[in-house]
């Protein structure tokens, strides 16, 4: 454990002190301050005159203002701030060729990877917590509504889940620096799976249910069932990706109005009834219970990555040459 | 005058996917003394060092080290024998202080005792004026003396050194054979290293072991290893003429 500790020591030293550390930092203060003021003027200018809607607060981190909202930003770009701080970690010190002599210092081989993967989750939860923390405190000046309780409960486990999604891609792209020799394979490589999975796999799941459950024009009226299972069938495939599994889960989480994640509902008539009498917001519990799957999901995978580059570090052989 | 075993190697093989790097191994290293291991590159050399150390696991043989067997309890065995890695790199933007304080932060000694012992170090391999530079900046020389303190770090009882002369200008060279020959004369550190310098190796090892494919061939004093290829009297051969003539036999 002391091993660990010396290491994630170092590891934040050189993060806080590296170029990419300041560039990512810049990025995201200033898209914070954009986010904020972007989407704080809109609910300000929305809200005039009428009464407050509860969990108005709320919508400062899922209303997309005039671009994007913050929960899109970090779906899209959270990934890269994971692979920015990992890409290098192992093959950094391998062609450094301090890695062989780190190996023969009185540590456990699996405190090297621990430390370096510890120490990136550290500058997540520092950079996840400045964002959160400006725009509360810019949105609080712009609409002036202080959040409740419910509403700073749904803040954490939001802050949570994206902890584990940037943190998926941080182990994702440290088994790279262990499994390429070059820092710019690694790079790339991650970037690849990146753009894969967060941008292919949902026009894939789409070709893939139309191939699976082939539908047309005359079957929305005609046929329901078969709309529907095409829909689920997408929905499947769509899983896949990380990205839907973060924007799914947290948009739920954050928006106590929404009660599901399907986009396409077939309802009897007494559902009808009921959703239209009940609108209203859930309660923290049952918003977390419809999307808990998905949080499940992600924080497996996120484990499962970082089982794989542990593995992988340990079974590898040192030879610096 | 009967010294103690400080490394023993029993049939100590190690076999990578199709090639034999370490074939059956048998060697003895004795407290205090230096130990030169030459061979031509890819005789095997760095992989006994590997071996030694717990970082990589023999095929089949033993190895022991201080008693400790290194395939079940290296960390121990890294606690007390330094290793200085062919070509160790160090970290760039970091100066000499920085970066032997993290290996010494790494071996759990507490910093109000580790700084001193830093600036000590530091003298002895003449890097006092430049302990605040990057070592980015640092020569070839410089890196590789640097090198010798770090491995000094921890305290070592043994000390492992792979090609800590290569690259180096006459000058260096002879600054780096020096400061070896005081870690054993004056610390009584057992010194175990590979070199291809000969004539280097000659000047200041107790005893030579020479590899070639895996095997090793030749292993004892100089002088002895001239009496036993050349004949009784022929003590005079040197060691460059010695290894010459196990190359041409091995090949």
């Amino acid at each position: 454990m002391k091993g660990v500790l010396v290491i994630v020591r170092k590891e934040l030293a050189d993060h806080f002190s590296s170029t990419r550390f300041i560039l990512l930092s810049t990025m995201i203060i200033m898209v914070s301050v954009v986010i904020a003021h972007m989407v704080g003027t809109g609910i300000r200018d929305e809200l005039q005159g009428i009464a407050k809607p509860t969990f108005v607060f709320l919508l400062l981190f899922t209303s997309p203002g005039k671009f994007f909202s913050l929960i899109q930003f970090i779906a899209f770009f959270g990934p890269l701030m994971g692979i920015i701080l990992g890409f290098d970690a192992i093959n950094r010190e391998r062609t450094g060729r301090t890695l062989s002599k780190l190996v023969s210092q009185p540590i456990y081989r699996d405190a090297i990877i621990n430390g370096k993967f510890l120490a990136g989750v550290i500058i997540i939860i520092l950079m996840l917590l400045a964002i959160i923390l400006l725009i509360s405190g810019l949105g609080l000046i712009l609409i002036g509504v202080v959040p409740g309780p419910d509403e700073i409960g749904r803040l954490t486990i939001y802050f949570i889940i994206s902890i584990f999604y940037i943190s998926f891609w941080l182990g994702l792209s440290i088994l790279f620096s262990i499994l390429f020799r070059s820092t710019a394979t690694s790079a790339l490589a991650s970037v690849a799976c990146w753009i894969f999975f967060s941008f292919f796999v949902a026009i894939g799941a789409g070709l893939l249910a139309d191939m699976l459950v082939p539908i047309n024009e005359n079957m929305i009226m005609g046929e329901p069932e078969r709309v529907i299972t095409h829909e689920k069938v997408r929905s499947i495939f769509t899983l896949f990706s990380p990205m839907t599994l973060y924007s799914e889960g947290t948009t739920i989480i954050l928006d106590p109005l929404r009660k599901t994640t399907q986009t396409i509902l077939l309802m009897g008539p007494m559902e009808r009834l009921s959703l239209s009498r009940f609108q209203n917001p859930l309660a923290l519990m049952q918003s977390i219970l419809i999307v808990l799957p998905h949080i499940i999901s992600l924080i497996a995978i996120t484990l499962l990555f970082f089982a794989f580059s542990y593995l992988a570090f340990l079974r590898q052989e040192v030879r610096s040459t | 005058m009967e010294r103690a075993t400080v490394i023993e190697c029993r049939d100590l093989t190690k076999i990578y996917a199709n090639q034999t790097a370490v074939d059956h191994l048998n060697l003895s290293i004795y407290e205090g003394e230096i130990f030169g291991f030459l061979g031509p590159n890819g005789a095997g050399k760095t992989t006994t060092l590997l071996l030694l150390l717990g970082l990589s696991e023999p095929t089949s043989g033993t190895a022991r080290v201080l008693g400790l067997d290194p395939t079940r309890d290296p960390i121990k065995i890294k606690t007390i024998v330094g290793y200085l890695p062919e070509n160790v790199g160090f970290y760039e933007d970091m100066d000499a202080v920085e970066n032997l304080l993290y290996v010494s932060r790494l071996n759990g000694i507490p910093d109000d005792e580790a700084i001193p012992y830093i600036e000590e170090l530091l003298t002895v391999v003449e890097l006092k004026e430049d302990k605040h530079k990057k070592v980015g900046a640092y020569s070839r020389g410089m890196k590789q003396r640097l090198g010798i303190a770090e491995v000094l770090v921890k305290k070592p009882k043994i000390v492992f050194l792979d090609e800590p002369t290569m690259g180096l200008d006459p000058d260096g060279t002879n600054r780096m054979l020096d400061l070896i020959s005081s870690l054993s004369r004056e610390k009584g550190i057992t010194v175990f290293f590979s070199s291809h310098l000969l004539d280097q190796v000659q000047k200041i090892s107790d005893r030579v072991g020479i590899m070639l494919k895996g095997k090793l061939v030749a292993c004892g004093r100089i002088e002895d290893l001239a009496k036993e290829k050349f004949g009784v009297d022929q003590e005079h051969y040197t060691l460059e003429e010695i290894y010459m003539k196990y190359f041409k036999e091995g090949t």
